[in-house]
């Protein structure tokens, strides 16, 4: 039965793709790329600026260079970056109006500032802002963070930046903050470095407790942070404490810059019947637009980051934002509703972003996460065997688990050592999160659910 | 017409014993296991007296037919004397009946079942013979096949195919069965069934019988002019066109003889058997070229020595190696490595249907293409029976997944020195949280010590021995929890 509707699927197909070509013939002229939607605005851009920030015009929409396409690697495992993309994507969003690029030592396996470094090397320095971070989670010594900031000038291959971030403060609290930049005296080199121009600007990125971003900010009369990174969408706007990260923001009179607008994709791959409300509310806009316009309207914000690995992406983004239409109130207050119905799905905020990695036994924490997520917003977790799909959606995880996720992988094989936790910007306890999966997949497979 | 019958019915045999042995989703065995139920030799190790009354009644009543329709060996074979027979016309010509080497062989075939040693009698076995070739030869191409459209299906969205590994169990059993596909596939090539009225055992038995045979093809001597032709096109080589006799010892009951007289001089129907046999014929050794060409192929499975790196992107996975057991694995329903060792034909039925990857062929010569267990790829989950189901011989007893969760065929030993919280100083309890029975539980290494890192201890009378915490042990390449075989299976 299985094959036989295969082959209906494969006829199907084909009996469509045959008559689309043939349906196209008479009108070669109607498969213009800008068709419907008219062709990408190049000078309609939003732009912000600050007076502490000495008149930088950034524009509203930020390349966040974490994601950038990669290939299968031609001599051997693994996978490189797609350098020719990369370029493109890059070419095409200058031309759009993005000025605005962020980077950071480990980003793709520790290859996107070099790749960064040489889509942007071919384009005038001085148009361009440049953002880059100290990660140095795991090797917080002076010697490498050193070693580390110093090769960040030569993988871009300038000679000052213009955004300069400790990365991701807040997990570990004020001791890890002081343990990774006050102790090993790097925060007094950094500020040495703005004075002598080599950086132009110096913040922090920021992921955890209202607390700790309190003293953080508290310290800005002795460090002056020029910027502050954090994340902000409209689901972690009631959910999570983004509401008061905010206001503190706005307190402070911090320019802030927004991180995970779209929570890696999380806000565009949405259960049906969220697209269903969004899509109504306003049917050309795609799903994603929402979550940018909510992130890049309070006027605080500089720029908006996003991750974008796909030209299609970066189009539906640049059309958001040229120009960027503010949300009104009403808009807001939809939003937060959605933000609620939202958190009503058993997601794990988990966004791809692959700091986890690599677990030393093997495991692909984020595409086990990813598959789970996928199969929640698709409707494919039965909860019980007497669902009414309870087979499909059973054969739907099992079969794209082993799809999405390699059997030496996978949940199963997680001890529970803990080691990926603490690297988790969005807090996920994962060993507890991957053990529960794999309940799920035992129960599956043994019919006990 | 009756040749008509007669290919009709068997390309459905074995069309359907093949998809046995090619299928791995288990749906088909509901459907078609009976069929490897039915083989004579299968059928006699599982003590199943019915069937193997009926065939034996088959066989007095209509002949050979089971060489003929049932076994699938025989009509390979009979596709390559076709494909033979295309290439040169009126190819074969009578030959005396090798009375001696048939005796020989059986003889040969019965003490090797006897003494218990029975790697001589699967080798001859012509079901498992064939089970080996569809297993090893046609199942890797089947499902890479299968793996195609999983990789179409996919990038269409669908679950109708998923993907399936394919990898060599066992480099020996590999080796027999090519070897056997070869020169089985030469001998049909240029003599039709000089295996099958040789060295087949099952043929041999099935000969003595069909001498006795109601219905046969006989040839009228008031029309038959010597012409020879049904001589020439008998791929049993039984026909002496001189003498108008047939050796209903070897005829398989093809009817291509019926079929090709012009002058309509053979009919299939009863006479009496004739009291005066044929002259016996002295050991045609070269014969025994079949047995030669089935020394095994040595394999060396190169193990990838990988180490693990910690710049980014996936940390690479040693394959696991194979412990060394000093009693080896066999699947719950086996009852004991005794009684699993003197019905199992290696037939590798259940080697091609184990979905867990768990089951493969013995290289350890006693028991040389048997099935083992072994949980580097895979453990004996919870949920399946599989190989019980399948088994036609009766090696492995039908048995319920309660019974199955119940049945202990070995008990896990912990390995100290491979043991993570030990060597690396973390957190695991892999093993403890995958014990299907609870058998493993997490204690302090050192009791006095409430810090001390939690080593697995195993209750052993609650292990079943199915291995998942050998296979989820994160110690690699040897893990740190390894389960040692039963001789005889206990119901915990």
């Amino acid at each position: 039965m299985d094959r036989r509707e295969f082959l209906k699927i494969v006829g199907i197909s084909t009996a469509t793709g045959t008559a689309t070509l043939y349906g196209c013939k008479p009108k070669p002229q109607a498969g213009d790329a800008s068709g419907e939607l008219g062709p990408v605005p190049t000078d309609k851009m939003t732009y912000r600026s600050f007076p502490s920030l000495h008149g930088d015009k950034v524009s509203i929409l930020g390349y966040g260079c974490m994601r950038w396409p990669t290939l299968a690697n031609p001599e051997g495992e693994g996978s490189i970056i797609d350098q020719d993309a990369v370029n493109e994507l890059v070419d095409y969003a200058i031309a759009h109006g993005v000025n605005y690029f962020d980077t950071a030592p480990v980003y793709v396996q520790g290859w996107s500032e070099k790749a960064t470094g040489i889509a942007l090397k071919r384009h005038p320095r001085e148009k361009i802002y440049i953002a880059t971070k100290l990660s140095n989670f795991s090797n917080p010594s002076r010697e490498n963070s050193m070693a580390m900031y110093h090769r960040s000038f030569k993988e871009l291959q300038v000679d000052y930046i213009d955004y300069y971030l400790l990365h991701s403060l807040g997990g570990g609290g004020m001791d890890n903050f002081r343990r990774r930049y006050v102790d090993n005296g790097m925060l007094d080199f950094l500020l040495e470095e703005r004075k002598a121009g080599r950086i132009r600007h110096l913040g922090f990125s920021f992921h955890g407790s209202q607390e700790v971003f309190d003293e953080l900010l508290a310290l800005h009369d002795k460090y002056h942070w020029d910027f502050v990174q954090i994340q902000l969408n409209y689901v972690d706007w009631d959910g999570s404490n983004a509401k008061g990260l905010y206001e503190s923001l706005v307190k402070a009179g911090i320019p802030g810059i927004i991180m995970e607008p779209l929570l890696g994709g999380r806000l565009s791959k949405v259960p049906d019947h969220i697209v269903g409300r969004l899509k109504q509310r306003s049917p050309e806009s795609s799903v994603a637009s929402w979550a940018f316009r909510f992130a890049g309207t309070p006027e605080i914000i500089l720029t908006v980051l996003s991750g974008m690995t796909y030209m299609e992406h970066l189009q539906d983004n640049l059309r958001t934002y040229s120009p960027l239409v503010p949300l009104n109130e009403e808009e807001k207050e939809f939003l937060y509703e959605t933000g609620r119905l939202l958190k009503q799905y058993p997601t794990i905020p988990c966004n791809d972003c692959k700091y986890c990695m690599p677990c030393p036994y093997g495991i692909d924490i984020p595409a086990i996460l990813l598959h789970y997520n996928k199969c929640v917003n698709e409707g494919n977790i039965p909860e019980d065997q007497q669902d009414a799909n309870y087979r499909k959606a059973r054969r739907a995880f099992l079969v794209g688990y082993d799809r999405s996720v390699p059997k030496l992988r996978q949940a199963n094989h997680c001890i529970g050592c803990n080691q990926c936790s603490k690297h988790c910007p969005q807090r996920i306890d994962i060993p507890r999160q991957l053990h529960r999966i794999d309940r799920f997949v035992e129960e599956l497979k043994r019919n006990t659910l | 017409m009756l040749r008509k019958i007669r290919i009709t019915l068997a390309s459905i045999f074995f069309v359907a014993i093949t998809a046995l042995f090619l299928d791995f989703t288990g749906t088909l065995h509901t459907w078609l296991g009976w069929m490897a139920q039915i083989q004579f030799l299968p059928a006699l190790l599982a003590l199943n007296v019915v069937v193997v009354a009926v065939l034996i009644l088959l066989t007095l009543l209509l002949g050979r037919v089971y060489c003929s329709i049932i076994c699938p060996l025989g009509v390979m074979q009979d596709l390559f004397a076709w494909l033979g027979k295309k290439a040169k016309r009126n190819r074969y010509s009578y030959s005396p009946e090798k009375r001696w080497l048939r005796a020989g062989m059986l003889t040969l075939f019965v003490i090797s079942l006897c003494i218990g040693s029975g790697v001589i009698a699967h080798l001859l076995a012509p079901y498992s013979a064939y089970g080996r070739i569809a297993g090893n030869l046609l199942a890797p191409l089947y499902r890479w096949g299968n793996n195609g459209l999983a990789f179409l299906a996919e990038r269409m969205g669908s679950y109708a195919f998923y993907e399936t590994e394919v990898w060599m169990r066992s480099g020996v059993t590999f080796g027999v069965a090519l070897a056997t596909l070869l020169v089985l596939g030469v001998l049909a090539w240029r003599g039709g069934r000089t295996y099958c009225n040789t060295i087949c055992p099952v043929g041999t038995v099935l000969g003595y019988i069909a001498r006795y045979t109601w219905l046969k093809p006989v040839i009228d001597t008031t029309k038959c002019n010597s012409c020879g032709l049904c001589e020439r096109n008998c791929k049993a080589a039984c026909i002496n066109s001189k003498e108008k006799k047939i050796d209903y010892t070897r005829c398989v009951a093809c009817m291509d003889c019926i079929a090709t007289c012009k002058k309509h001089g053979i009919k299939y129907m009863h006479r009496k058997a004739e009291s005066k046999a044929a002259e016996p014929a002295p050991v045609d050794t070269s014969r025994r070229t079949f047995l030669a060409t089935t020394a095994a192929v040595a394999a060396t499975t190169a193990i990838k020595a990988q180490e693990m790196k910690v710049d980014g992107g996936l940390a690479a996975i040693q394959d696991k190696v194979v412990p060394d057991r000093q009693t080896h694995l066999v699947p719950p329903g086996a009852l004991s490595a005794r009684n699993f060792a003197r019905h199992c034909t290696a037939c590798q039925l259940c080697v091609s249907a184990c979905p867990n990857d768990v089951l493969r062929p013995s290289t350890d010569l006693t028991r040389l293409m048997q099935p083992e267990m072994t949980y580097e790829r895979g453990y004996c989950r919870p949920e399946c029976t599989r190989c019980s189901e399948v088994c036609p011989t009766g090696a492995i007893r039908p048995i319920t997944r309660e019974d199955k969760s119940s049945t202990q065929i070995g008990h896990a030993v912990w390995v100290k020195k491979n043991c993570i919280p030990l060597t690396d100083g973390v957190a695991c309890g892999n093993c403890a949280r995958h014990c299907p029975v609870g058998a493993i539980q997490m204690v302090h290494s050192d009791a006095e010590d409430k810090r001390s890192p939690k080593i697995p201890v195993i209750d052993i009378e609650r292990c079943i021995g199915c291995g998942a915490c050998e296979h989820l042990c994160p110690a690699r390449p040897f893990s740190a929890i390894y389960v040692e075989g039963h001789e005889r299976h206990k119901i915990n």
